[in-house]
């Protein structure tokens, strides 16, 4: 599915603060670098208040950035002109978690799918429109029947199809859906997701899927990345961020998820994690999950732990995989026991 | 400088090998012994639900909410009830708390059997002995199930004062009890903080306290974990599992998340439609699933420790209960679905002792359609 070739996203040091009053910053993203490569699925997951939703907003430009760049078909997204931007956003979509608030309860789906097609001018005939409009909903399982139907008049699941088929109107490259099917019931998220994957075979979609449910993500993603107070911890492709975990966070994260399978889940080990999410308006020192870390050392206060590529395409910034800091660690420990 | 050059050695050892830490839950009771005591489930029964009915009168008709739910809960066990939303999981647990407001909410038939007296014939007074007292419940929301503007302290000694007429210092030295049992440190600081003081997860805990310190015999959980990240949910059901074992409480869990069903659950009742169609032990219900919507919830939820190909969802949404059909209300979205499967509702069908099963396939005629 991955092209590897083509860079289509480069997000570089991005950072994202928030002025909360009395002289206090929140530091809802705080320098995240990552590439999705066109075709892929890019999966990112963390806890709430980790900052992956502000990270997905921030991208597509809802949000101004404070620091760093992110780099769209060699476009920088947050210098742009309103043409430029007009033009951008014909390429990236979004999809909302909330399909009950992301919808206008006044507007009839074909109201609500063709306004994007109308502000671009995307068809002069208002009979060309229907029937795009008409594609579209058949496109995401509906029928042409729909149309003329208000949003209180559908479930949840199709809600959420009625959003992808907004999103979907631009014949966009890139979408960013910020968990899109944790309001949804288990048996429609799986035929949400289903319709995800086929939308992305049919039209050669590129995904940037925000969501805590990591099993969902594992299983949609080709690469994953991991966050924790806006910063991204761990980030390698699925299998080996289930079969390989290098950072003690994802070690603790994959461990919580119960799994369906009762003799699994007896003969687990589970890592508990002590405590809760520091605020992310005062972050630890060093390295910002060393307050729950089961592994942490004295470096780990002090240090901010590097981003290493740990295998090809395996990055993770924690100190206990930097082979020349733990060799320093490993020598002052001998010295001391001498 | 020795603790440092300790700590730096232990360090580098767990590079290669990175050993994981046994974990040390709430102080009170995470002993070495209290872990390894088996559960003990009696065969007693505690409570037992028949042919319950409930609907709800709207401006759109009435809402059959439960179509009919017997089951029996015995002592010391957890039972989970699975389904998806609109399913009627959370009114059968409210009906049993008698929490459903009359009107618009109507007990049109059935009973549910309590220490031989029946909770949906009470009058008031006689249910207020027992909520919180005999049964508890613990909400889905910790955000919004304490009271902002009382001390934490006032909120758990509340049941215990009213209920037993105990002294305001018995009454807080058994509150820094139930604090220190889910884990709180610090309790009697704590007893003085308001709920806003506390994080997600901490309420969480507070909540359980409130819901465990008139010591019930039953405690009903509504999705309580559902709120909650991960790492928390997982630190919540480890204390659920604790509490259980120390004090024998029976447990109904009410959840859409078969992950913490399998975790924690002995035995699972699937619901749909205001109906339980399939009921059984745990390793029945994963193992051995018999109704196509058991079958079909399982394969439709991905796992993170299997290399899945494709998810195989179940099509299709659950029946309006407004006019719930006559037959089977899975019948329309059944891969297996016959002509009888739409007009009659199956009969209940015993595999095992525990195990039992309302659906057309079980019948004997079936076997040349599954085949």
């Amino acid at each position: 599915m991955t092209d590897s070739q083509s860079v289509l996203l480069s997000v570089k040091d991005l950072k994202r603060h928030f002025d909360v009053g009395k002289g206090k910053t929140l530091k809802a993203v705080d320098g995240l670098s990552f590439d999705i490569y066109k075709g892929e699925t890019f999966g990112l997951v963390g806890e709430s208040g980790c900052g992956k939703s502000t990270a997905g907003r921030t991208i597509l430009g809802l949000y101004n950035k404070t620091d760093g760049e992110v780099v769209f078909e060699g476009q920088n997204v947050h210098d742009m002109n309103d043409k430029e931007r007009q033009q951008f956003l014909k390429k990236m979509q979004m999809v909302f978690q909330d399909p009950y608030a992301s919808l206008n309860p006044r507007s009839t789906v074909y109201e609500i799918i063709a306004e994007p097609m109308e502000i671009h001018n995307m068809y002069k005939s208002k009979k060309e429109l229907r029937a795009r409009v008409n594609e579209l909903l058949e496109d995401v399982g509906l029928n042409r029947d729909h149309a003329n139907r208000y949003p209180h008049e559908f479930s949840g699941g199709q809600r959420q199809r009625i959003g992808i088929a907004r999103a979907l109107a631009l014949d966009p490259e890139f979408i960013i859906a910020d968990e899109p099917i944790s309001a949804l019931d288990v048996s429609v998220q799986a035929q949400v997701v289903m319709l995800f994957q086929r939308l992305q075979r049919e039209k050669g979609l590129t995904y940037l899927f925000i969501a805590h449910d990591l099993s969902m993500v594992k299983y949609l993603s080709d690469r994953i990345g991991v966050m924790y107070l806006g910063h991204l911890v761990e980030l390698t492709t699925s299998d080996q961020l289930y079969g390989k975990p290098l950072h003690p966070y994802t070690e603790a994260l994959l461990s919580a998820i119960p799994i369906p399978d009762p003799d699994i889940e007896e003969s687990r080990k589970r890592i508990l994690l002590e405590g809760e999410l520091p605020s992310p308006i005062d972050p630890p020192s060093g390295c910002v999950f060393r307050t729950r870390c089961p592994y942490a050392m004295d470096v780990c206060a002090t240090h901010k732990p590097q981003w290493l590529e740990k295998d090809e395409g395996h990055f993770v910034a924690c100190h206990l995989h930097d082979e020349s800091l733990m060799k320093e660690v490993n020598e002052q420990a001998k010295q001391l026991q001498v | 400088m020795d603790v440092i050059g300790q700590q730096l050695a232990n360090a580098s050892s767990l590079e290669n090998a990175p050993a994981i830490k046994e974990h040390q839950p709430g102080s009170g009771i995470a002993t070495e012994e209290n872990r390894k005591q088996k559960k003990t489930i009696s065969q007693e029964i505690m409570l037992s639900v028949r042919d319950l009915e409930v609907s709800f009168k709207t401006f759109g008709g009435e809402v059959q909410a439960i179509r009919g739910v017997s089951f029996d809960l015995y002592k010391g066990e957890t039972l989970a009830v699975v389904g998806e939303s609109g399913c009627g999981k959370s009114v059968t647990a409210n009906t049993i708390m008698g929490l459903i407001p009359q009107p618009p909410g109507r007990i049109r038939n059935g009973e549910v059997l309590f220490k031989n007296r029946d909770l949906t014939k009470l009058n008031k007074k006689a249910l207020r002995e027992i909520q919180g007292v005999d049964i508890s419940m613990i909400f889905q929301d910790p955000m919004t199930a304490l009271n902002p503007t009382l001390k934490i302290g006032e909120q758990l000694m509340e049941g215990l004062r009213t209920h037993h007429k105990v002294s305001r210092g018995e009454a807080k030295r058994k509150a820094v009890e139930m604090l220190n049992l889910v884990g709180i440190s610090n309790p009697e600081e704590r007893l003085k903080q308001y709920p806003h003081q506390f994080s997600g997860g901490m309420r969480q805990r507070i909540v359980i306290a409130i819901a465990l310190i008139c010591e019930p015999e039953l405690l009903i959980a509504d999705e309580p974990t559902t709120a909650l990240d991960v790492t928390i949910q997982a630190q919540i059901l480890e204390l659920f599992d604790e509490i259980q074992r120390k004090t024998g409480v029976g447990i109904i869990l009410i959840t859409h998340d078969l992950g913490v069903v399998a975790k924690i659950a002995d035995r699972i009742a699937v619901m749909y439609a205001g109906k339980i169609i399939e009921i059984g032990n745990k390793r029945e219900i994963f193992y051995d699933p018999q109704h196509p919507y058991t079958q079909g919830l399982l394969n439709s939820v991905p796992r993170l420790d299997l290399q899945e190909e494709e998810l195989k969802p179940i099509e299709g949404t659950p029946p309006d209960l407004f006019a719930p059909p006559e037959g089977c209300p899975f019948a329309a979205r059944c891969p297996f679905a016959m002509e009888v499967c739409e007009r009659v509702y199956p009969a209940t069908t015993q595999l095992t002792t525990q195990h039992t099963v309302d659906c057309w396939l079980q019948d004997p005629r079936a076997q040349s359609v599954i085949n």
